[in-house]
């Protein structure tokens, strides 16, 4: 990206001044290195999301942001619906509260090495993965309502998950303002055998180990310790969100016409939040935000199995269910007042800082933990939202390593089998029903993701709390 | 898979995109473009051949051409998604903006496919249908996989 068109803020903050139709400033939040490797396209679509009705204070951009639909991915932008704001499916993303879980196991990771062959391989023959796979739970309509309002808590009460897990989920493991009746059939017919499916593309179930704490008081209070033994999730809500995204998307390019909005970009198409297809959006949506806590919770069920078979005294308990494909009302400090913004959130995770009223206690001194899913053979983050997150990003960071390569390009560089063979030389089991999707989903592909958190958190966004390495990754 | 681009026949290939992929289809009519681009939808899941064993119809309609492009992508995605089927050739008929299609495939087996990834849906990113000088229809967008 051409550095000359930012103002420089600090070294880690480059802000895009308002021109043109921009309402309000966008501010990246990088290195240097990180902001000069992005695509021109992430300023592009800064800009156009900058100009949208009703935006509130400024489009905020991750370290790991990279070229998206509409809205860049990496991106955060709230909005006012006393002031004409809007809701945008393509600004929450086909995936609807797309995100990551991680449990603890009480494990070492001495304790996995006699078994990881056959651990990886009973994960492999638990967790549905890929195109093709179906779950064994069929849901039938009465079913499928239930958990379009239940959410973790429906999974739960169906005997998938322990009820100690809500404190440790968004929103208590159940969005509430879903309505089911906001989703097309098509949707839930596209469901109705997908739960507790991981999907494909950078899903992944992977076993992990510690291998660093940066931060003491934070690690204790998350119960992680060096070397121990976690299990990271990462999926969302499967076809019936991807039906929601599709389906409103379309809805809204008619919908943004006929409120007059002007859209820089088709992709961008939305709907003023007080409109009838705005209210039909958030009902359906929420929906499928609890679909997807649903659905992680079940994996995780799944995954409790599984470990329970190989380490009958092992408990896996919730660390965090954390999702990055959202929007959510909340209330932030915009003009020195605090009031209730729609945030979305489109590949940026939430990140409390310490104090938030939202926070289970045992969490709250240190602030939200913020899973960021690295890379399958550079490992990943855990780190807790800073107090000064609030005034910088609504609260958010950085969901993941973020793509320094197309598919395209992974394909021709790497060979699937190879990478296979290379982490499997380092101790890394990945298991995968396409060698070309391992390929494209290598571990080159990605951006650094220590330089990633390393500007989250010298931006202020978020502090490390410890990196894991994987053991085993059962890949989509 | 790319392949060389000759604008005389029919053909397909995929271009890069960020974090997925984009399809591109082109042929005489704009019938081909959208069953060619269909083909590379499919080339983006697997490189496998598929057996013609059943076949699907849909149909849909836009307002647009460039919108009815993404109908058909998503129509294709949706039908993949929910008789657990992938599919190895096309035909279209256009008649104004309503579209009839018709697939041919089989059922998804993960080892004889391999499928590389699942398609999530079609976009309006990168969307352009159009007509060259000389006569050959595109059509073209990316894919959130």
């Amino acid at each position: 990206m051409d550095l000359s068109r930012f103002t420089r803020i600090d070294p880690t903050t480059w802000q895009i001044e308002p021109t043109g139709a921009m309402r309000v400033p966008g501010v990246i939040y990088a290195d240097e290195t990180l902001i000069r490797d992005m695509d021109e396209k992430v300023y592009e679509q800064t800009a156009n999301v900058a100009m949208l009705p009703g935006v509130v204070k400024a489009v905020y951009v991750m370290p790991d942001a990279h070229w998206g639909y509409g809205f860049p991915i990496g991106g955060v932008a709230a909005f006012d619906a006393d002031e004409g704001g809007v809701i945008s499916a393509g600004g929450v993303g086909f995936d609807v509260s797309c995100g990551v879980r991680t449990m603890l196991t009480g494990l070492k990771a001495a304790d996995i090495k006699p078994v990881q062959k056959e651990l990886v391989d009973s994960l492999y023959q638990q967790v549905p993965v890929g195109l093709g796979s179906k779950g064994a739970i069929v849901l039938d309509p009465e079913e499928m309502d239930a958990m379009l309002t239940g959410g973790a808590r429906w999974a739960i009460a169906r005997g998938w998950g322990e009820t100690r897990d809500l404190d440790r989920i968004e929103e208590h493991g159940q969005m509430a303002g879903a309505d089911p009746s906001c989703v097309s059939d098509r949707a839930k017919e596209r469901q109705r055998r997908e739960m507790g499916t991981l999907g494909s593309g950078n899903h992944y179930l992977e076993v992990q180990a510690v291998t660093e704490i940066f931060d003491q008081e934070a690690a204790g209070a998350y119960g992680l310790k060096p070397d121990d033994v976690v299990v990271t999730i990462h999926c969302g809500s499967r076809g019936l969100g991807h039906q929601i995204g599709t389906e409103y998307l379309r809805e809204m390019l008619a919908a943004a016409a006929a409120a007059g909005i002007a859209l820089p970009d088709r992709e961008l198409a939305c709907t003023p939040i007080k409109s009838e297809v705005g209210q039909r959006y958030l009902g359906a949506m929420r929906a499928a935000t609890n679909c997807a806590l649903a659905n992680r919770e079940i994996i995780g069920h799944y995954a409790r199995k599984v470990f329970g078979h190989f380490f009958p005294k092992a408990e896996l308990t919730l660390l965090f269910d954390v999702s990055h494909n959202t929007c959510k009302v909340e209330a932030h400090k915009t003009d020195g007042a605090s009031k209730p913004i729609y945030v979305h959130r489109k590949g940026a995770t939430r990140a409390f800082g310490p104090g938030h009223p939202d926070l289970p206690e045992a969490l709250r001194n240190v602030g939200q933990p913020v899973l960021i899913g690295g890379s399958m053979g550079t490992g990943s983050y855990v780190l807790a939202g800073a107090a000064g997150s609030e005034d910088l990003s609504f609260a958010s960071a950085c969901h993941g390593a973020g793509r320094a390569m197309s598919r395209h390009a992974a394909l021709r560089a790497w060979s699937g089998r190879q990478i296979i063979k290379d982490l499997a030389n380092r101790g890394i089991l990945i298991r995968s029903p396409s060698v070309r999707g391992v390929a494209e989903e290598a571990p080159g592909a990605y951006k650094d993701v220590g330089a990633v958190v390393m500007a989250a958190e010298e931006a202020g966004l978020a502090r490390r709390v410890a990196r894991l390495r994987p053991l085993v990754c059962i890949k989509g | 898979m790319v392949v060389q681009r000759n604008m005389l026949t029919p053909g397909w290939e995929d271009f890069p995109h960020g974090a997925d992929v984009g399809i591109r289809g082109w042929g005489p009519t704009l019938e081909q473009a959208f069953e060619q681009a269909a083909l590379a939808l499919t080339g983006v899941l697997t490189d496998a051949d598929i057996e013609n064993r059943t076949s699907v119809e849909v149909e849909c309609d836009a307002p647009d051409v460039e919108v009815l492009f993404v109908e058909w992508l998503n129509a294709i995605i949706y039908e993949m998604a929910v008789r657990n089927m992938i599919f190895g050739a096309f035909k279209v008929t256009i008649n104004g903006l309503h579209l009839r299609g018709t697939m041919w495939g089989e059922p998804v087996d993960q080892t004889k496919h391999a499928p590389a990834c699942e398609p999530k849906g079609a976009t309006y990113t990168a969307l352009r249908v159009s007509q060259g000088a000389d006569g050959t229809w595109s059509a073209e967008c990316i894919i959130d996989v």
